[in-house]
């Protein structure tokens, strides 16, 4: 697996919601996504972002657009120093939220792309990572 | 401060969001029509989607809230022009907007709104 191109983007504030959203949007053009791929991404990047600056008090987006045979994809890391998850089985639940979401956020963006990782431990931040190819 | 604009058509309110909406815009957006409904004593409530290439989990909630809203306010509420890539995501990410009326097209919708508070 090759990285083409990288970087990184701030998510601190509701406008950088949108900003990872877009930027989202861009990218998965540059690899080529259909309009119903790119659109799953794009969603699945709005909840995590807002889960980033929401629950992990903000921290920062990286991305990798990754090329493996023929497959082109992009890969996505929201990560934060905030306080977080104690439960991931909990976290995990359809419905369940720790704030005044719906719940969806985290089980939502699982079925909207083909890989996820979820990294989070008590005290020592929360990091997603993304994947969804071509 | 920035706000999407709630346009009146006799007894219905019109709205077309046109944006990227951030998550204090959406929530502006939804105290904004509480307000115009009771002002304008409007009977009905058509949200046009048809701009918004992205529908998360937070305006899902938004579009059930002000559907919510309307009613007990005494007004119906309907929304068009979800897009097929939209509406599929919104699916998968386990949000089907119950209670929540819609319709293919702006034409449709009025059509669906004319008919609903003529009836009642």
């Amino acid at each position: 697996m090759t990285v083409r191109s990288s970087g990184t983007q701030p998510v601190r504030v509701e406008q950088d919601v949108v900003m990872a959203r877009q930027m989202a949007r861009k990218l998965s053009q540059e690899c080529g996504m259909r309009l119903i791929d790119l659109t799953k991404l794009v969603t699945a990047v709005s909840e995590l972002a807002r889960n980033t600056m929401v629950y992990g008090g903000g921290g920062d987006m990286d991305w990798q657009i990754i090329e493996d045979g023929a497959r082109t994809g992009l890969r996505l890391t929201f990560r934060d120093e905030g306080p977080g998850i104690p439960d991931i089985k909990l976290a995990m639940t359809d419905g369940w939220t720790s704030g005044g979401g719906l719940g969806l956020g985290l089980t939502g963006a699982k079925r909207l792309v083909d890989e996820f990782e979820l990294d989070t431990a008590p005290g020592a931040g929360t990091r997603v990572t993304i994947t969804r190819w071509t | 401060m920035e706000r999407i604009p709630i346009l009146q058509m006799g007894q219905f309110l019109l709205v077309t969001i046109q944006v990227d909406m951030h998550d204090q815009l959406a929530l502006t957006l939804q105290d904004d029509l509480s307000e115009r409904i009771s002002a304008t004593s409007a009977r009905g409530v058509l949200i046009d989607i048809s701009a918004l290439d992205m529908v998360d989990s937070f305006i899902g909630r938004m579009i059930g809230t002000i559907s919510g809203l309307s009613r007990i306010m005494d007004a119906e509420t309907v929304v068009v022009g979800l897009q097929p890539a939209v509406a599929i995501t919104l699916v998968e990410l386990g949000l089907t907007l119950p209670g929540v009326s819609t319709a293919l097209n702006v034409e449709r919708g009025m059509k669906l709104l004319r008919e609903r508070v003529g009836t009642q």
